[in-house]
C-alpha cells in the first residue's frame, strides 16, 4: 500500500529547506510513499510543513528537517503517528482556524496545476456560471460584492470593468498586475505558485465580462517559481479545454500570455506597467486617459491585482451577498495580510476586514521573533506609514487606516522589535524612492536624493531644526509635485517615522 | 563602446530577436532572452536590436538601462542576490548585507575579481515571512544567518 505525502514546492517552503526534505522522504521511505507537491498553506512559520493522507484525513508535521525524517518515520508518521513535530489537521490548527479563508481556501490542499484537483476542490464553478450569464451581470455582481482591488489603491473592481464593458473597441484586455513589489508582501506569490488556476479562471471570466479576448500577466522577474507554476497550470488550462479558443464548447475565446518585468519597481504602477507590457522603458503615463479607456496599445484594458482576480470565482460561486457579508463598512470581503518581517509566526492570514493590528501582530504573530518589544509595523509597503505599538488597536480596513495617516495597500505588515532605528527607515524609503523612481518628476527623481541627505545632516546636527522644517518643505513638494504614488506617497513612511518617533533624529551623539 | 559584439553575442541577439520578433512589444522579450543566453546585455546588442525592431538605439538603450534587471556585462560564476527591502532590514538584512560585502570584497552590483562571485541587490523576493531572504543562482534561501550566507558560499575566499 502506498502513502501520498504532500511537500510544498512554494518558494518560501523551498527557501526553507523543502527540497531537501522531500529528497530525505524518498529516501527513507522508497516506494511506499507518493510524494506530492503542493503550494504552501500559508503558515511560513511551520514550513516546511509536511502532510500525511492517512485514513483520519491529512496530517501536519512542521516545520520539517531532513534530519527529522528517519525519527519521523520510525514514529509512524506514514500513519499519521505521534511526534514532537506532529500538527494534527492543519485546517483545526487554531492559526489557521481562526481565519476566513475565501480566496485561499483552495491553497496548499491541491497540486497547483492539476485541472481535476482544481475542479474537485470547487473549481471552475464561477466560469461555469459566467458562461451562462450576459457581461452586464457579471459585472453586476462584481459591483454588488463590494470587491475593491487589492493592488494597493482599493478602487472599486466592478466600477472599473463596467468602464471597459461600456467601450466599443473591438480589441479589449485583461492584463493581471502580478508585479508584487512591495516589502512584506507574498499573496500574490502564494496564489499563482499554489493555486494558479484560480488567477486563470478570475482572469477569464474578467474576459467574458467586457469581452475582451487577451489576456497578459505581468510577473516580476524576481519570482522564477511563480513563472514555472503559471506556465504549467496554462498549459493545463489550455488542453482540458478552460483556455484558448471556444472556452468549453462556447462561442467564447480567450488566452493569456505570461511577460517578465525586469527588476523595476515602478512598474507595479498601473500606467508603468503598460508601458512595460509594450516593451518600453516604465515611465509613468498621464491620466486621463484611464486605462480602462486607452490601456495596453491604447485599447480599453482591464488592470487588476493577483488577489483581485482570484477572488472573483469565489464571488460568482457562492453569489455576491455571501462576499459582501465578510468585512465592514466600505471594506466588504476578506483581506489577504502578509505577516512578515521580525515576527515570530509570520505568513498569510485571511480574515474579513475587522481584525486589528494587536490582534495580527499579537495573536497570530506570536510579537516579534527576537523575542524583543515590538515597537512599529510597516502597513502597505516601502510607500506606507509606520504604525507605532501604541495604535496597535487600529482596525486593518481601507477606512480606519486612511483616517489615521496610514494605508492597507496590498495588506503586507512588516513588524519592527524596538532596535530598529527609524531615523535609518525614513531615509531608506527616500533612498528606495530614489532608485526606484521613473525619473519623470524632479520632486521624485531628485527630491528623494536631497530627502536622504537632510536626514543624514539632521541626524548629524549640524542645524537640525532647519534642516528639519526643509525636509518637512520637501515632503510637501513631492506630495503635490509628483505624478505617481512613487514620488507622492514616500513621504508618508518619513513623515510618520518624524511624528511618532522623534528621538531617534536628534543628533547621534545626543542619543542614549 | 563602440566594440563589435564577439560572435557568440551577435548569435545569441539574432536568436532572441528571431524567436520573439513576431510578438507584440517584443523589446523586453527579446532582453531577457539575451541575458538568458549570455547572462548579461551586450553593449553591441543596442545596433542590431534597434534595426531589427525598426527603432531608434536610443530607445534600446534607454530601456535596457531603465531596469534593474539587465547587466552590461558577464556575471561571475555565481549570483548572489541579497534582499534589501524592509521585511529583511527588519530580521537582521542589515548585518547579512554587510558580511557579504566584507566577505567578497565586492559592493553591489559588483562580482569579485576571481570572476567567482557576482553580488547584486533586490528589492524583496516575497519571502519576507521568512526573512532575511537571499537567491543564490535562482535557489532561494530563508531566515540566512551571516554563518549560513558564509556556508552556502561555501565557505572560501
Ligand atoms: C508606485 C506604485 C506601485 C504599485 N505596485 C503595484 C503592484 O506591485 N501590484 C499591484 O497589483 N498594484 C500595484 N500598484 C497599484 C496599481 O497602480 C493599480 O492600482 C492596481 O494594479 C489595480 O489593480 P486592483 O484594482 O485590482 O488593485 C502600484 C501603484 C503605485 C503608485
Ligand atoms: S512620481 Fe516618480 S515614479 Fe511617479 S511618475 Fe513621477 S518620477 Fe515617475
Ligand atoms: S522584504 Fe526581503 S523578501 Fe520581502
Amino acid at each position: 500500500m502506498t502513502v501520498t505525502v504532500w511537500v510544498p514546492g512554494d518558494a518560501a517552503a523551498l527557501a526553507l529547506g523543502a527540497e531537501a526534505v522531500a529528497r530525505a522522504i524518498r529516501r527513507e521511505a522508497g516506494a511506499s510513499v507518493v510524494l506530492r507537491r503542493n503550494g504552501t498553506r500559508g503558515l511560513v512559520w511551520l514550513e516546511p510543513l509536511v502532510e500525511v493522507e492517512t485514513p483520519a484525513g491529512r496530517i501536519a508535521y512542521g516545520p520539517v528537517a531532513p534530519a527529522d525524517v528517519p525519527g519521523l518515520i520510525a514514529a509512524g508518521f506514514l500513519r499519521g503517528g505521534e511526534h514532537a513535530l506532529h500538527l494534527g489537521h492543519i485546517e483545526q490548527h487554531p492559526w489557521f482556524a481562526r481565519q476566513q479563508r475565501l480566496t485561499s481556501a483552495r491553497l496548499g490542499r491541491i497540486e497547483p496545476a492539476d485541472v481535476a484537483q482544481y475542479r474537485a476542490a470547487g473549481g471552475f464553478r464561477g466560469l461555469e456560471r459566467a458562461l451562462a450569464m450576459g457581461r452586464a451581470d457579471i459585472v453586476a455582481a462584481v459591483t454588488e460584492s463590494g470587491l475593491r482591488g487589492r493592488g494597493g489603491a482599493a478602487f472599486p473592481t466592478g466600477i472599473k470593468w463596467k468602464t471597459v464593458l461600456e467601450q466599443p473597441s473591438a480589441t479589449k484586455h485583461i492584463a493581471c498586475n502580478a508585479d508584487e513589489g512591495d516589502s512584506g508582501t507574498f499573496a500574490d506569490r502564494m496564489l499563482m505558485e499554489g493555486d494558479p488556476l484560480a488567477l486563470i479562471e478570475g482572469m477569464t471570466i474578467a474576459a467574458l465580462a467586457v469581452g475582451a479576448a487577451q489576456g497578459w500577466i505581468y510577473l516580476r522577474v524576481e519570482y522564477p517559481h511563480a513563472a514555472r507554476v503559471l506556465a504549467q497550470a496554462l498549459d493545463a488550462a489550455r488542453g482540458a479545454g478552460w483556455l484558448g479558443r471556444n472556452i468549453r464548447g462556447s462561442a467564447h475565446s480567450f488566452d493569456i500570455a505570461v511577460r517578465l518585468g525586469a527588476g523595476a519597481y515602478i512598474c507595479g504602477e498601473e500606467t508603468s506597467m503598460l508601458e512595460s507590457l509594450e516593451g518600453r522603458r516604465g515611465e509613468v503615463r498621464v491620466r486621463p486617459p484611464l486605462p480602462a479607456v486607452k490601456g495596453l496599445y491604447g485599447q480599453p484594458t482591464v488592470v487588476n491585482n493577483v488577489v483581485t482576480l482570484a477572488s472573483v470565482p469565489g464571488i460568482l460561486t457562492d453569489g455576491p451577498a455571501a462576499y459582501r457579508e465578510f468585512g465592514r463598512g466600505e471594506s466588504r470581503g476578506t483581506v489577504l495580510l502578509q505577516l512578515a518581517g521580525n515576527v515570530r509566526r509570520g505568513g498569510l492570514v485571511e480574515r474579513g476586514f475587522g481584525l486589528s493590528i494587536r490582534e495580527l501582530v499579537e495573536d497570530f504573530g506570536g510579537g516579534s521573533a527576537s523575542g524583543r518589544p515590538v515597537r512599529a509595523v510597516q502597513i502597505g509597503g516601502p510607500l506606507g506609514a509606520y504604525v507605532p505599538a501604541s495604535q496597535f488597536d487600529l482596525t486593518l480596513d481601507y477606512e480606519t487606516l486612511a483616517g489615521a495617516g496610514a494605508m492597507l495597500g496590498h495588506g503586507g505588515v512588516v513588524v519592527f522589535d524596538d532596535t530598529v532605528d527609524m531615523a535609518a527607515m525614513a531615509r531608506y524609503a527616500m533612498e528606495f524612492c530614489a532608485i526606484e523612481s521613473c525619473g519623470k518628476c524632479t520632486p521624485c527623481r531628485i527630491g528623494s536624493t536631497r530627502g536622504a541627505e537632510l536626514i543624514d545632516r539632521i541626524r548629524e546636527s549640524r542645524n537640525a531644526a532647519a534642516d528639519l522644517a526643509l525636509l518637512d518643505e520637501l515632503c510637501d513638494t513631492m506630495i503635490s509635485g509628483s505624478l505617481c504614488g512613487l514620488g507622492g506617497m514616500a513621504p508618508f513612511p518619513v513623515r510618520s517615522a518624524l511624528r511618532h518617533f522623534p528621538e531617534d533624529f536628534r543628533p547621534r551623539a545626543g542619543r542614549h | 563602446m563602440s566594440t563589435a559584439p564577439a560572435p557568440a553575442e551577435t548569435a545569441a541577439v539574432r536568436a532572441a530577436i528571431a524567436r520573439h520578433s513576431n510578438e507584440p512589444g517584443p523589446l523586453l522579450e527579446i532582453l531577457h532572452a539575451v541575458q538568458g543566453e549570455l547572462g548579461y546585455v551586450p553593449p553591441g546588442a543596442v545596433a542590431i536590436i534597434a534595426t531589427a525592431l525598426n527603432l531608434s538605439r536610443a530607445e534600446v538603450h534607454g530601456a535596457i538601462s531603465f531596469y534593474h534587471h539587465f547587466r552590461h556585462e558577464p556575471a561571475g560564476r555565481q549570483v548572489l542576490r541579497i534582499c534589501r527591502a524592509e521585511a529583511c532590514q527588519a530580521a537582521g538584512g542589515g548585518v547579512l548585507q554587510t558580511r557579504a560585502r566584507e566577505t567578497l570584497g565586492v559592493d553591489f552590483g559588483r562580482t569579485t575579481a576571481d570572476g567567482r562571485v557576482t553580488l547584486e541587490a533586490v528589492y524583496c523576493l516575497g519571502l519576507c515571512a521568512c526573512a532575511p531572504a537571499v537567491m543564490l543562482d535562482g535557489e532561494v534561501h530563508g531566515r540566512v544567518t551571516p554563518a549560513r550566507l558564509d556556508e552556502l558560499l561555501g565557505g572560501s575566499s
